[in-house]
C-alpha cells in the first residue's frame, strides 16, 4: 500500500517533507536522551559533562565492585526470573481456559485478569504494602516475586492468548481421536506449536518485573533492592557516572530482549507467510 | 458403521442424546474454568484483595473505637447538642487510664487529631494528669480541671464522629470537604484544602503531556504508516528502543541532559544564546519533557496501527474528485484515524494520572502529583485512612476511564480498526 502514498504534485511534496522532518525530530527527541547518557558512563572523569576528558571503563569497574549494586542486579535477576516462571505457568493455563471457555462473564474474568496493567503503581503498591505486611511478606522475596507475578501475568495473558487465537484447535482435536491423553496432546502438538508466544510472553513478563520499582519501593527491604530500586535511591541523592554505567547496562538488557522479542516476531510472520 | 457405532452408544445408555450434549458441554465448561481458576485465585490474594483492603481502609474508623470502647457505648445515644452527662466523662476516664497503661494513647490522639486540631495535646495532658480515677460523680469536674477543653462541646462532637465503625471522614478530606460541628458537609479550612489542587494538577499535567504526545506522535506515526514497510520497521526501532529502555534509564537521562551543566544548557551557552543556565529540571517543565518521552510510544503505536489500515485508495479517489491535499487530509484522511486519537490519548491520559516516579524524580514541590500524596500519606505519615481515600479517588477516576478505553478499543475490534 505504500508506494500508493507517494506524493504527486508539489504541494502533496512538500507536505510530505514537512511531515518526514517533523516526524524525524520526534524520533530524535525519542532517542536523544539515551544515546547522550551511554557515552557518559565510559568517561574517566568524574563529571557528567562533554566533552569528555577520556575514556576508562572505571564506572563499569565501579559498579562490579560495588556490593550495593552487584546485590541489586542479582536480586533482579532473581525476583525477575522467579515471577515469570510463576506467571508463565498461571498465564499459559488461565490462556488456555480462555480459549475454550465461552460464557458471559468473560469479558469480566478478561477484566479482572488484565487489570493490573490499568490501575496505577501507586495504588496496587500501597495495597500491597498494606495486605502483605502483616502476613510478613513485605521485605521477603517471596513477597516481591507474588506482587510482581500479579503485575505481569496480563502481559502473558495477551501474548499468549494472542497466540492461541492463530492456533487451530482442530489439531488438538486430532490428536485426541488419535488417543493422546490431553496433556500428551498438549506436550507434543499444542506447545511447539505455541513456543514462540509463549517466549515472548516470557520476555514480556522479565522485561516488566525487571523494570518495575513502585512496588520494590514500598515492598522491600534492604536486602531486596533491585536494580531500577538503586537507581531510583541514586537518582535522588546525585547522579554520578556509576549510575549511568548501571544505564547502560539495563539499557543493554533492554536491547537484548526487545532484539529477541523482534526475531520471534519475524520468524512467526515467516512461518505464517509459509502457511498461506 | 457410523450407524451402528451411534446405535451401539445409544444402547448403552438411555440418557437422550441432548441431555448428554448437555453435559459434555458442562465438563467442557468446568474444565475451562478449572484452567483459569489458579489464576484468579492468585489475583484475588496478590490483587483484588489488597485493593478492596485499601479501599475497606478509606471508610475503616477502628482507631478510637477500640482505644476508647467505653466512651464510645456511652456516646452512642448522646444527641450532640450539649455537653454529654456525667457517665460519658466516667466512661472517658476510665478508658483513658486503661489506655495509658496499654500505651495506646497516641493511636487514639493521633485519630482524633484529625478530626479536630490539637487533640493529641488534649489527650496526652489528660493521660499525664490523670492521677487516679475520679471519685463516682466527680469525673466531669475532674476532667474539665485537667483541660477546660473537655467542657466544650466540640470536643465530644469529634470523639463521637470518630467513633466508626465507618467514616466518611477520610473521603471527604480526599475532596476538600469535612464535617462541622453539627454534622453538616462544608468545605475544610483553607490550609488543609489542598486536595482539589492536587487533583486538578495531576488533570492538567495529564491533559498538557496528552497534547504534547498527540502533537508529536502525529506525524511519526503518519510517516511509518506511510513508508514501505522495510523502511517503516527500521524507524520503529526509534519509537520501539526508548518504549523498552527502563523508565529510570529515561529518567535519569533527561536529567542528564537537561541540568545546569548539562548538555542542552552547555550548547545554549556555547552558542551564546544565554549567559546563565536555564533552569530546565526539577520543575514543570522537566516533568513535561520526560513524561511526554516517557509516554510518547503509547500514543504512536495505536494511531499507527489505525493509520496502517487505511486504505490510500480513500485519498486517491478524493484527490481525483478534485479535493486538495488539505481537505482530502482533513475531510478523508482524519476521521478515519480517530478512533486511533481516541485510543491512544486515553491510554496516554490514563497511565499519566497515576504516575509516580518520573514527577517524583524531576518534578518540585509544586509538580507532584495524587500518587505523590498518596506515597506521602502511606510511608512518611502514616495517615494510611487518608492515602486510602486519595487512593479510591485515583482508581474510580482510572477505571472510568479504563471503561471508555475498553469500549473503544473493543469497537474498533469489530469494524477491524485496530487488528494489531
Amino acid at each position: 500500500m505504500s508506494d500508493n502514498h507517494a506524493p504527486r504534485t508539489a504541494s502533496q511534496r512538500v507536505a510530505w517533507i514537512t511531515t518526514v522532518v517533523m516526524a524525524s525530530l520526534v524520533l530524535v527527541f525519542l532517542m536523544a536522551p539515551i544515546l547522550a547518557i551511554m557515552p557518559l558512563s565510559f568517561s574517566s572523569g568524574s563529571y557528567l559533562t562533554y566533552p569528555l576528558p577520556g575514556l576508562s571503563l572505571r564506572w563499569y569497574e565501579d559498579f562490579l565492585n560495588s556490593p550495593r549494586w552487584v546485590s541489586s542486579l542479582k536480586n533482579s535477576v532473581i525476583i525477575g526470573v522467579a515471577s515469570t516462571i510463576l506467571s508463565m505457568v498461571l498465564g499459559t493455563l488461565a490462556s488456555l481456559g480462555l480459549a475454550q471457555w465461552k460464557s458471559k462473564f468473560k469479558p469480566l474474568v478478561l477484566a479482572i485478569v488484565l487489570s493490573p496493567v490499568v490501575v496505577p503503581g501507586v495504588i496496587t503498591a500501597v495495597g500491597l504494602y498494606f495486605f502483605f505486611a502483616p502476613l510478613g511478606l513485605t521485605g521477603s522475596y517471596a513477597g516481591l516475586i507474588l506482587a510482581h507475578t500479579a503485575l505481569s501475568t496480563p502481559f502473558v495473558v495477551i501474548t499468549v492468548s494472542a497466540t492461541l487465537q492463530s492456533f487451530d484447535m482442530n489439531l488438538a482435536r486430532a490428536a485426541a481421536s488419535l488417543g493422546a491423553s490431553p496433556i500428551y496432546a498438549f506436550r507434543r502438538v499444542i506447545l511447539p506449536l505455541i513456543l514462540p508466544g509463549l517466549a515472548s510472553g516470557a520476555l514480556f513478563a522479565f522485561a516488566t518485573s525487571f523494570d518495575e520499582v513502585v512496588v520494590v519501593l514500598f515492598m522491600a527491604g534492604p536486602e531486596q533492592r533491585t536494580l531500577p530500586r538503586e537507581m531510583f535511591s541514586g537518582i535522588r541523592e546525585n547522579i554520578s557516572p556509576t549510575i549511568t554505567a548501571a544505564a547502560v547496562i539495563l539499557t543493554t538488557i533492554s536491547v537484548i530482549l526487545l532484539a529477541t522479542l523482534e526475531a520471534l516476531r519475524r520468524r512467526n510472520e515467516r512461518l505464517k507467510g509459509n502457511l498461506r | 458403521m457410523t450407524a451402528a457405532f451411534v446405535a451401539g452408544a445409544d444402547a448403552s445408555s438411555e440418557v437422550p442424546l441432548k441431555r448428554r450434549l448437555k453435559r459434555a458441554e458442562r465438563t467442557r465448561r468446568l474444565k475451562a474454568l478449572a484452567l483459569i481458576l489458579p489464576l484468579l485465585l492468585f489475583l484475588l490474594f496478590t490483587f483484588l484483595g489488597p485493593i478492596a483492603g485499601m479501599l475497606w481502609r478509606s471508610v475503616d474508623d477502628w482507631e478510637v473505637r477500640q482505644v476508647l470502647p467505653h466512651t464510645v457505648a456511652a456516646l452512642a445515644d448522646w444527641d450532640g447538642k450539649d455537653v454529654p452527662g456525667e457517665p460519658a466523662f466516667a466512661a472517658l476516664a476510665g478508658d483513658i487510664r486503661t489506655a495509658r497503661d496499654a500505651g495506646t494513647v497516641a493511636i487514639a490522639s493521633k485519630r482524633l487529631n484529625y478530626a479536630l486540631n490539637g487533640f493529641r495535646t488534649i489527650m496526652s495532658g489528660t493521660a499525664r494528669n490523670l492521677k487516679a480515677l475520679p471519685e463516682p460523680g466527680t469525673a466531669k469536674d475532674t476532667l474539665i480541671g485537667i483541660n477546660p477543653a473537655w467542657g466544650e462541646r466540640a470536643t465530644w462532637v469529634a470523639i463521637k464522629s470518630a467513633s466508626g465503625p465507618l467514616t466518611s471522614f477520610y473521603l471527604l478530606g480526599a475532596l476538600d470537604l469535612t464535617r462541622n460541628v453539627d454534622g453538616a458537609i462544608v468545605a475544610a479550612p483553607e490550609e488543609q484544602a489542598i486536595y482539589r489542587d492536587v487533583f486538578g494538577r495531576t488533570f492538567t499535567i495529564s491533559l498538557g503531556v496528552t497534547v504534547l504526545c498527540l502533537i508529536l506522535g502525529f506525524p511519526v506515526a503518519y510517516m511509518l504508516a506511510t513508508l514501505p514497510t522495510g523502511q517503516s520497521n527500521v524507524l520503529m526501532i526509534f519509537v520501539l528502543l526508548p518504549f523498552w529502555t527502563s523508565l529510570l534509564v529515561r529518567t535519569c537521562a533527561w536529567i542528564v541532559v537537561l541540568q545546569s551543566e548539562g548538555i542542552v544548557n552547555d550548547s545554549l551557552r556555547w552558542i551564546g544564546l544565554i549567559d546563565e543556565p536555564l533552569r530546565l529540571i526539577y520543575n514543570r517543565f522537566g516533568v513535561y519533557v520526560a513524561m511526554t518521552h516517557v509516554l510518547l510510544p503509547f500514543m504512536i503505536l495505536p494511531l499507527y496501527s489505525s493509520m496502517r489500515s487505511i486504505s490510500p485508495a480513500y485519498m486517491r479517489a478524493a484527490a481525483s474528485l478534485g479535493a486538495s491535499p488539505v481537505t482530502a487530509f482533513l475531510r478523508i484522511y482524519l476521521p478515519q484515524t480517530v478512533p486511533g486519537i481516541g485510543a491512544g490519548s486515553l491510554l496516554v491520559f490514563i497511565l499519566a494520572i497515576g504516575y509516580y516516579i518520573t514527577p517524583a524524580l524531576v518534578g518540585g514541590a509544586a509538580d507532584q502529583m495524587i500518587s505523590y500524596f498518596i506515597a506521602f500519606y502511606t510511608t512518611e505519615t502514616v495517615n494510611w485512612g487518608l492515602a486510602s481515600a486519595l487512593g479510591a479517588v485515583l482508581l474510580l477516576a482510572t477505571l472510568l476511564l479504563a471503561v471508555v478505553y475498553g469500549k473503544l478499543v473493543h469497537g474498533q475490534q469489530v469494524t477491524g480498526g485496530m487488528k494489531n
